[in-house]
Parts: C-alpha cells; sequence; structure tokens
C-alpha cells in the first residue's frame, strides 16, 4: 500500500491550489536546472533505471524510447509532442494532471525535451477538455512569465518553447502516428511503420510522442532516485500509477497507487467495494475499453501490472477499471463498446472499416438474443481476421474486447439465444432447416 | 467511421472578427515556418466558436489564409466530430454514453434530453438547445456526465441523475447560473465521495517539499552498471 508521502501527483483532486506558487510549495520545479546539468545521458540513463513504462496503454519502456532519438541534432530539429488525447473510455487521469498538478507536466516536458535535445514541445490536448486546455495555457503563460520556460528555460542554459495544440473528438488521435498527422493539420489517420517517428515524426523530424503521466513524472524519478521508483510494484512493473476506477463500485475515483497492487484491494480500499459487495461482481475491464474483460474469478486475486494481467490475456493499458456487477447486461455492454470502435475507426484499412460495424451489429443481436450459436464462432474468427491486419492498433483494441466476451461469457450468450428461440417456435424451426 | 455532411443551407460568406483575426496571427507563430497547416483545426474550431458552427465559406476562408487546398480543410472539418457542419442550439448538450456512462445510467439521461429538448440534433423552436449522444468525454470516475458548448465556453456537467439534469436544463432555460463539475454534494472533483482515503497527510502541503536538494540521488560517478 502506497504512502502518502511517495506520491507524486499531490494535488490529484484540486483540493489545492494549482497556480506556480502553491506548485512549488508542492515540491514542483525543485531544483530542476541541476537535474538538467546532469546532462543528456544521466537523465535518460535514471529513466531506464527507475523502469518506468509509458502510461499510455502500450507499457514500452520511457528511457529506452528517448534513448532511440539520433544522438546528435542533424538538419532537422528534434521534437516532442506529449499525447494529452486522453480518450480511451474509462480514462480519466491526465486530465486531473493536466488541470490539477499541471507544473510538475510542465517541467516534465522542459526535462524529457532537453534530454532529447529538443527545443520545442507541442502538447497534443483532445478537443473536448476545453477547460483543461485553458488551465494548462493558463500555467505555461505562469512558467513564462517566472522564466521557467523560454530562452534559458528556468536557468538550465536551454532555450526551450513549449506549445499546446488540440484536436476536434478523434480516438484515434491517441495513436501517435495520427496524432502527427492530425498535428500537421491533416485527417488523423495513422502512418505506415517504419519509419518510426524518432527517425522521422512531426514535419519529417526526429520526435518522441509520450503520454502525459510519463513526462509527468519524470522530474520526480529524477529528484528522488530511479531506486525509489523502482521499490514499488513488481519486477518489471515498476512504480507508482494513477487508477481511474469506474462503473459499479461504491465509490467510483481517480487514485495514485502502486503498481502490482491487488485489484480486490484496490477496490476495496479506495473504491468502498463493489456495489452489493464482492460477491456481486460480475466482470471487470481492468485497463480501458480496449483490454478484454476479466470475470469475477480471475478478478478475486490478480494483481494491477502488465505481465499479470498479460498472463490472464487481458492487459493494464491506461489502468482504467471498470467494473460492472451482476446487474450489468454484459452483452449490451461490450455492444456498446464495439458501437465506439465503429464511431472511431478512421476507415483507412478495410478489416476495421468494415469489421468494427460488423461486429457491432452482430453483437446488438447477440444483445437480444436474435442470432445462432454458429455465430459465436463466426464472430470469434472474424474478431481475429481485423487482429493484426490493420496500420494501427484499433483493429486490435476493437478485437480483443469482443474476444474476451465470447472467452469468458459465451454460456451466457447462448443462453440468451435459446431463450429467444423457445419464445419464438417459427424462429427455431426456420433456424433448424 | 461517421458520416458527416455539410449542411444544405449555406451563408453567402465569412469574415472572421477583428478579435479573432488578431488571435489567427498569432497562432500561426506556434508552428514552424510554412507549416501553417498545423493551425487548421485550431481555426475551424475558433470559427465554429465565432458562427456556432462551421459554413463551406468559412472552410474556403480558412484555405486560403493558411494557402492550403480547400479539399484538405474540408476533409479535415468532416473528419473530426466536434466539428457541427449545420447549426446547433445555443446550449449544445453533448451527452456520452459510452460504456462507463452507461452503466452509470446515461440511458437514462438520454430520456431526459428527448423529454426536454425533443429528438437527438433536433434544434428546439427557440434555438436555444439541442443535443447529441457522444463518444466517451473521458470523465469516467464522475459518471454518467454531458458537456454543454455555448459560444462562451464548454463546461463539463459530472455526477448526474435525471432529475439533477432536468433541472440543469431547465436553469440553463431561464439564464441561471450553474454549478459547472461534479453535482455531487460529497465531491470536489474525481476524489471519492465522502473522506478521501489518499493525500490527507498535511506534510505534502507544510513546504517541506520545497526545501533544496542536497545531493542529486545516483550522482555520483560510478561503474557502469555489470562491472
Amino acid at each position: 500500500m502506497l504512502e502518502d508521502k511517495d506520491r507524486i501527483f499531490t494535488n490529484l483532486y484540486g483540493l489545492q491550489d494549482w497556480r506556480l506558487e502553491e506548485a512549488k510549495k508542492r515540491g514542483a520545479w525543485n531544483g530542476t536546472s541541476d537535474l538538467i546539468a546532469m546532462g543528456q545521458d544521466w537523465i535518460i540513463q535514471q529513466m531506464k533505471d527507475s523502469g518506468l513504462r509509458g502510461r499510455g496503454g502500450a507499457g514500452f519502456p520511457t528511457g529506452l524510447k528517448w534513448s532511440f532519438m539520433p544522438k546528435e541534432v542533424g538538419e532537422r530539429p528534434h521534437y516532442l509532442v506529449v499525447n494529452a488525447d486522453e480518450s480511451e473510455p474509462g480514462t480519466c487521469k491526465d486530465r486531473e494532471i493536466m488541470r490539477h498538478d499541471p507544473h510538475l507536466f510542465i517541467e516534465g516536458c522542459l526535462v524529457a525535451s532537453f534530454a532529447m535535445k529538443a527545443h520545442v514541445c507541442y502538447i497534443y490536448i483532445r478537443g473536448e477538455y476545453v477547460d483543461e486546455r485553458n488551465n494548462l495555457q493558463a500555467a505555461i503563460d505562469e512558467a513564462y512569465a517566472a522564466g521557467l520556460l523560454g530562452k534559458n528555460a528556468a536557468g538550465s542554459g536551454w532555450d526551450f518553447d513549449l506549445y499546446v495544440h488540440h484536436g476536434a473528438g478523434a480516438y484515434i488521435c491517441g495513436e501517435e502516428t495520427a496524432l502527427l498527422e492530425s498535428l500537421e493539420g491533416k485527417k488523423g489517420q495513422p502512418r505506415l511503420k517504419p519509419p518510426f517517428p524518432a527517425g522521422a515524426g512531426v514535419y519529417g523530424c526526429p520526435t518522441t510522442v509520450n503520454n502525459v503521466e510519463s513526462i509527468a513524472v519524470a522530474p520526480t524519478i529524477l529528484r528522488r532516485g530511479a531506486d525509489w521508483f523502482r521499490k514499488f510494484g513488481r519486477e518489471n512493473n515498476h512504480g507508482t500509477k494513477v487508477y481511474c476506477i469506474s462503473g459499479h463500485v461504491n465509490r467510483p475515483c481517480n487514485v495514485e497507487e502502486a503498481m502490482s497492487i491487488p485489484l480486490k484491494q484496490l477496490i476495496d480500499k479506495h473504491c468502498g467495494g463493489v456495489r452489493g459487495g464482492w460477491e456481486n461482481l460480475k466482470a471487470v475491464i481492468p485497463g480501458g475499453s480496449s483490454v478484454p474483460c476479466l470475470p469475477k474469478d480471475i478478478c478475486d486475486d490478480v494483481l494491477m501490472d502488465f505481465d499479470a494481467l498479460r498472463e490472464h490475456r487481458s492487459g493494464l493499458g491506461t489502468a482504467a477499471v471498470i467494473v460492472m456487477d451482476q446487474s450489468t447486461d454484459i452483452v449490451r455492454a461490450i455492444a456498446r463498446i464495439s458501437y465506439f470502435y465503429k464511431h472511431e475507426s478512421c476507415g483507412q484499412c478495410t478489416p476495421c472499416r468494415e469489421g468494427t460495424g460488423w461486429m457491432w451489429r452482430v453483437l446488438e443481436r447477440m444483445a437480444i438474443g436474435d442470432a445462432t450459436t454458429a455465430e459465436i464462432d463466426k464472430l470469434l474468427e472474424v474478431s481475429t481476421q481485423i487482429e493484426g491486419h490493420t496500420i494501427c492498433a484499433l483493429g486490435d483494441a476493437a478485437a480483443w474486447p469482443v474476444q474476451g466476451l465470447i472467452r469468458h461469457f459465451r454460456g451466457e450468450i447462448e443462453e440468451r439465444i435459446n431463450n429467444y428461440r423457445s419464445d419464438r417456435p417459427h424462429v427455431a424451426v426456420a433456424a433448424a432447416e | 467511421m461517421a458520416s458527416r455532411r455539410p449542411a444544405k443551407d449555406q451563408p453567402a460568406s465569412f469574415d472572421w472578427t477583428p478579435e479573432n483575426q488578431a488571435w489567427c496571427e498569432e497562432q500561426i507563430k506556434k508552428y514552424p515556418e510554412g507549416r501553417q497547416a498545423s493551425c487548421v483545426i485550431p481555426f475551424l474550431w475558433r470559427g465554429q466558436k465565432q458562427e456556432g458552427w462551421i459554413s463551406i465559406p468559412m472552410m474556403e476562408a480558412i484555405a486560403r489564409q493558411l494557402e492550403m487546398p480547400y479539399i484538405r480543410v474540408y476533409e479535415v472539418a468532416t473528419f473530426y466530430t466536434m466539428f457541427n457542419l449545420a447549426p446547433v442550439g445555443e446550449f449544445f448538450v453533448q451527452l456520452c454514453g459510452t460504456t462507463p456512462c452507461m452503466l452509470r445510467g446515461s440511458s437514462e439521461l438520454r430520456e431526459v434530453c428527448k423529454k426536454v429538448i425533443g429528438a437527438e440534433g433536433h434544434v428546439t423552436e427557440d434555438g436555444k438547445f439541442s443535443w447529441l449522444e457522444v463518444e466517451c468525454l473521458g470523465a469516467c470516475c464522475n459518471a454518467p456526465m454531458i458537456q454543454i458548448s455555448t459560444k462562451e465556453g464548454d463546461h463539463y456537467y459530472e455526477d448526474l441523475t435525471p432529475e439533477i439534469l432536468e433541472d440543469l436544463l431547465g436553469k440553463l432555460a431561464r439564464g441561471e447560473q450553474v454549478k459547472i463539475g461534479t453535482q455531487h454534494p460529497g465531491r470536489h472533483t474525481s476524489d471519492p465521495e465522502g473522506d478521501n482515503t489518499t493525500l490527507t497527510d498535511p506534510a505534502l502541503y507544510d513546504g517541506s517539499r520545497a526545501q533544496p536538494l542536497k545531493e542529486i540521488p545516483n550522482s555520483a560517478p560510478k561503474e557502469p552498471a555489470g562491472q
């Protein structure tokens, strides 16, 4: 169990003032120029040693990602782009960082940009977060006025400009290359990789794209030491993490906890338990809508980290825990997720553009039972035809929740189909012929 | 994919207000020379704030301004779902209907919208309201929720019940002030209802964390790992 003294986001709930003076009292901007004076290699090594894995969903080691940037700046400038296009259903953590602890985040942008030899950083924030964007811009203006950004930022000798850019309601722009397309003023359609952004990113220049949380924790890791961060969580899954717990719990909330905390403990300790008690739990989606759901028997003792959830064929994703109790119509809940992916598919790859709509329509029928049991296997097969056959991971993200549903709740779908048929003798006859 | 087309009735022309024109010129400076096309989303958004929706003359004007082909602006305007391609109500209600909100009762909120405002996409006779179901707005710990956009701003209203939403829409119709954010009396933002389980240690806020660093951790020269 994480103690308050080890929490990074001390104003997660906005109970304190987010402005510069108060943020400094909470430790932001403390010794920033000293950290930068340690040099690029030291910063990247510390990030590697800390074991931080990217907080945007994929869990790629942050320090390693930073090290992919060219060692020397050539003709093309380097860029840091921060992915603040938080749109994964269930996820609402970056929003709290940007509106309540913006200075930790801005400081992180400076440190990370310096480490990757970037003089300019763009923050791409989702269009719907208008109040958050205004808040973040106000914090950046404060930082400029205080000399923490701009020429010789924070007395570090590094010139650094930080700009806020926004989207306009497209989930796909959370995919890093779609985000770069959008930042360049185009439709958010993902690019083929390679080239990877570290070789040719925004405007064709070397670019690193990081999640808000990954960037915002960096200065604190450097100040308190990689080994401090590393002591939380299991091997290969280190650090602290902001979890977003929504759905059928008594007290939904965001909370910063240690990695590898047992799911049950997370829900019982911070969220007042599952509505109606733990026995009333039906399923949990542990990492945002893209990952497969887990039934209660797995939830009983599963740990919240990348590897433990992977072992159960799900994932930590963004650590957005969506809890569903026994009253949930799980087929309908997943059908709604399928509708989401149908709506958000960018339309570039045929398996995703056509497949997401097809899966949604079948699931809508299954939700009322108007299907055949053979269609369950058909649905599973189609989902595997989408998975891995598209440019970006949205196809996978659309397929996984459907696969999770069939893997764990097949009996429920079959029962519904049988009930539908038993009420309608003519349907049963027609299907038998 | 969402199929989106411009409205049939289009205005004859579009011009920025002087204030917005000046704002545009400032924005272009954020991007490298020759990369002004990056401004297309911010400009369309600003145009939508000015006019309430995005017309074809506006797209044409922005294309000229950013020296990019009109079709590229059209593509962007029709791709991104926050761009209204037809007029909406003065209070444009966007109801989040994705699974986390659905689990907490967004279906009941949809009924309230239907009852108070009418069919989805319909603008009320007085031009005050219209509503749309949208995808996840990213406030899932405060579900169910809506966003209401006006020319002045775009705010989230969270932890709703059908009663609270109906009351809220009534207040807006009467021109009364409404509280932004969570409508739950026991919550501040995304903290749990009632007493917080974390961030209660006063030492976090007494300034002790701002003490100068005595020594930067791991700053002493050391042998490379593995030796």
